[in-house]
């Protein structure tokens, strides 16, 4: 994938996030949920973001594309398109980018479509609002669209409701709503958590497809890592609203440096490991996102943590791989992370054990237990 | 899928459950009638984990409830050591319910929210259990503290204050106060982050060895099923396509339909060949009006008009592997075609 989009002499990035932050203001106090993040994305580019639930991804991808709409919401920073700064433009002034520049489908189908309205008028509305077309034509490009996606029979299937298909369908079908006004960034915010397996490789394939054909940059929002290994050109891992470990895919894989993305693929059971293979586990949950650690972020999961972990922020910076980018103390594979998890081990330190695969330590343990060896 | 047949079955004395041509059929109205689990067999021998995989919708859910008798199944048998608990009357199946539990999908609302873990757990032995509490308690602190649970600190809390995670350790521990004999999991870890479902895997695999469990493992995530079981049967739109020790299926996958699931995973491997995989074309039909013949053959790229007409039954691969289709993708051994009335 790294000849697909990477590497291309002239292929200048057309947005360009820097240090974007979200906060949300709650009764109990500011919710840091996108704390400083920066991006770029080119031309024909798919962009991986990943990360466990409540670590940012949706609150992040909804910011670009400045989808945040709530009295409570403070956005600060920057996301340039073609050079124009989309943050401080009103709802009116986006108009002319949703649907048309930038276009979103989100993990629940049903939610994105009116359960009430034809799949067809549901289509069609959304062309003629953004195109200059008459109706007929708006029917005929429809169909054209239902067809793209591969729905079978678009001529009659225009005319079903959303319930009287099935899941796969009705994607298909947000999937034509997204395509319509050809957009030059999709956004797909876990496209498939809600379906089948086979059906999930129909959706992710068909994405696929139309990106390449339409020569469109895609942001695919999973906290599956094994969704992007194989689509993305690039990984962004994200970690309590910041990114941790940025790569490309292959990079990503083959050196991985911050401990929470090595948790994160050997928590997974893999298809080429076999039966009773033991896995490594993440005790405890993403910390508080009002009153995060004052050190790293993962460090009370982290079967690495020392004392340096707790008191000092990491930040991110760059590794000797081109593109790489993490921000940890102590990286994966270092001489100085080997020692750290050793010591934490032989300090019967709860997460440590749980990543050797210890199966009786659990989050309770946590509680009891502060700090690095 | 395709299939039935019983060829698959193994000696009675040697496994603890047998299931023959089990039916279960739900009438919706309109005389119409859902054929959600259509003439399936299999047995489990003890402290073995059977994986049943498919796409939703095939009737794995229904497969495992009708172990329990939840619903009474259309027709067939329900063979628990020696005893077929079809048979039984309701007083003869509540005895047997101690032998029998389940662990469901969502552990927070599987939970009663107004008692507290204690009872919770405590809950199967109220009914079968010993009468004395200080024995109830005992019990229940054990089978807490192997599961990775504090029983000081979970006792009169609540199970809503507890993670998704932590529910499910404490709903296993509620599974295993009875010390049954079978184990249905249905989709354990399926509504759990993956750093979670971990924990849980590692934990059933750590129990099974201690305990010696015997457990049904439900899933659709076909690498979650590969990890904890030993033998894993396919299912597909109420039938049975195949079934086998796990590493062999995985390894030459012989029914049509478990190849297109196995391609269909995604693999955390970016070098993973993504564009030549073939994809599984259509949709699942109805199980009110399933296709005749094999009723995979709709979707089936090898499908031909036997496929349409004849059922294909289940017939032996090697040693431990089965599959029941009239093309399979690997050799199957012509002389041990069964045929079913
Ligand atoms: N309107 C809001 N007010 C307050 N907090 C919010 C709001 N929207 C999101 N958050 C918080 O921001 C954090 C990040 O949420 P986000 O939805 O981006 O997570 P995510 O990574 O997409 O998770 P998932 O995988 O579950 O979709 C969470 O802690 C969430 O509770
Ligand atoms: N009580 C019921 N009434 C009618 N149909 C049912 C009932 N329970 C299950 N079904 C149908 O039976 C089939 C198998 O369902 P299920 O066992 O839940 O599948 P799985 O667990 O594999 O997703 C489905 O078509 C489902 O809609
Ligand atoms: S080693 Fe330290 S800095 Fe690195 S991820 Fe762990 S806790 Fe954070
Ligand atoms: S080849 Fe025929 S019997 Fe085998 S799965 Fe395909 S349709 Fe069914
Ligand atoms: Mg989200
Ligand atoms: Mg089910």
């Amino acid at each position: 994938m790294s000849e697909r989009a990477t590497g291309t002499a002239g292929n200048e990035p057309f947005l360009v996030v820097e240090d974007l932050k979200t906060h949300f203001t709650v009764p109990a106090g500011t919710v840091k949920a996108v704390d400083g993040v920066s991006l770029e994305l080119r031309r024909g580019q798919t962009l991986g973001i990943v990360g466990e639930s409540g670590s940012g991804k949706t609150v992040l991808s909804r910011s670009i594309m400045r989808l945040n709409i709530g009295g409570n919401v403070h956005t600060t920073g920057s996301v340039r398109y073609d050079g124009r700064e989309l943050i401080g433009l009103k709802a009116k002034e986006m108009q002319s980018i949703w649907g048309l520049e930038m276009a979103m489908v989100f993990q629940d189908p049903m939610t994105s479509l009116n359960p009430v309205v034809k799949v067809g008028r549901q289509l069609t509305e959304h062309l003629r609002f953004h195109l200059n077309v008459s109706k007929s034509e708006a029917r005929q490009t429809a169909i054209e669209l239902l067809r793209s996606v591969k729905i079978p029979e678009p001529e009659t299937r225009i005319d079903n409701y959303p319930h009287e298909m099935s899941g796969g369908m009705r994607q298909r079908v947000c999937i034509a709503i997204a395509l319509a006004c050809g957009p030059r960034v999709l956004f797909a915010d876990e496209p498939t958590t809600a379906l089948d397996v086979t059906v999930q490789h129909q959706i992710l394939n068909l994405l696929a497809t139309q990106q390449k054909e339409r020569f469109m940059s895609m942001i695919m929002v999973t906290h599956d890592l094994g969704v992007v290994a194989g689509r993305a050109d690039e990984i962004i891992v994200m970690y309590a609203g910041k990114v941790v470990e940025k790569a490309p895919t292959a990079t990503l894989f083959a050196e991985m440096k911050h401990p929470y993305t090595e948790a994160l693929l050997r928590s997974i059971p893999k298809i080429a490991q076999p039966k009773h293979s033991r896995l490594s586990a993440i005790l405890g949950r993403p910390p508080d996102l009002i009153n995060p650690p004052p050190g790293c972020s993962f460090a009370p999961r982290c079967p690495y943590a020392q004392q340096r972990c707790h008191e000092e922020k990491p930040v991110l910076s760059p590794g000797s791989t081109p593109g790489h980018q993490f921000a940890c103390h102590f990286p994966v594979g270092t001489p100085e992370a080997r020692e750290a998890f050793d010591r934490n081990l032989a300090a019967g330190l709860p997460v440590t054990l749980a990543a050797a695969g210890d199966s009786k330590v659990s989050d309770d343990d946590l509680v009891t237990s502060a700090g690095g060896a | 899928m395709a299939g039935s047949g019983r060829a698959h079955l193994r000696p009675e004395d040697e496994t603890l459950l047998r299931v023959e041509h089990l039916n279960v059929e739900f009438p919706v109205g309109g005389g119409r009638v859902v054929y959600a689990v259509s003439g399936i067999s299999f047995d489990i021998a003890k402290g073995e984990t059977l994986g049943l995989v498919g796409e939703s919708g095939c009737g794995k859910s229904t497969t495992g409830r009708a172990i329990l008798q939840l619903p009474r199944p259309t027709s067939g048998s329900v063979v628990l050591n020696g005893v077929d608990l079809m048979e039984l009357d309701g007083e003869g199946m509540r005895e047997k319910r101690t032998d029998l539990q389940m662990i469901f999908q969502d552990p927070i609302s599987s939970l009663n929210p107004r008692r507290t873990v204690g009872e919770v757990v405590a809950e199967p032995l109220q009914v079968w259990g010993p009468h004395d509490e200080d024995k109830q308690w005992d019990i229940v602190a054990d089978m807490l503290e192997a599961v990775g649970i504090d029983p000081g600190v979970a006792r009169y809390k609540r199970p809503h204050e507890f993670s998704g995670g932590q529910c499910q350790r404490i709903s296993i521990a509620r599974a295993l106060v009875l010390e049954p004999e079978l184990i249905i999991c249905d989709e354990p870890v399926s509504a759990l982050d993956v750093s979670v479902q971990a924990q849980i895997l590692n934990l059933l695999e750590d129990l099974k060895a201690e305990y010696g469990l015997t457990l049904v493992f439900i899933a659709h995530d076909l690498a979650v099923v590969k990890n904890i079981s030993d033998r894993v049967a396919v299912m597909y739109l109420g039938k049975m396509c195949e079934i086998s020790e796990t590493d062999e299926m995985y390894a030459n996958p012989a029914h049509p339909y478990t190849q297109l699931l196995l391609e269909s995973i995604p693999e955390p491997d970016p070098l993973a060949v993504l564009d030549d995989r073939a994809e599984i074309e259509g949709e699942l039909p109805s199980p009110l009006a399933p296709p005749s013949g094999c009723r995979f053959r709709t979707r089936c790229p090898y499908a031909d008009e036997t496929c349409a007409r004849v059922e294909p039954q289940m017939r032996r691969v090697s040693e431990d592997h089965y599959v029941a289709c009239h093309h399979p993708l690997v050799p199957v051994d012509e002389t041990e075609v069964q045929i079913d009335v």
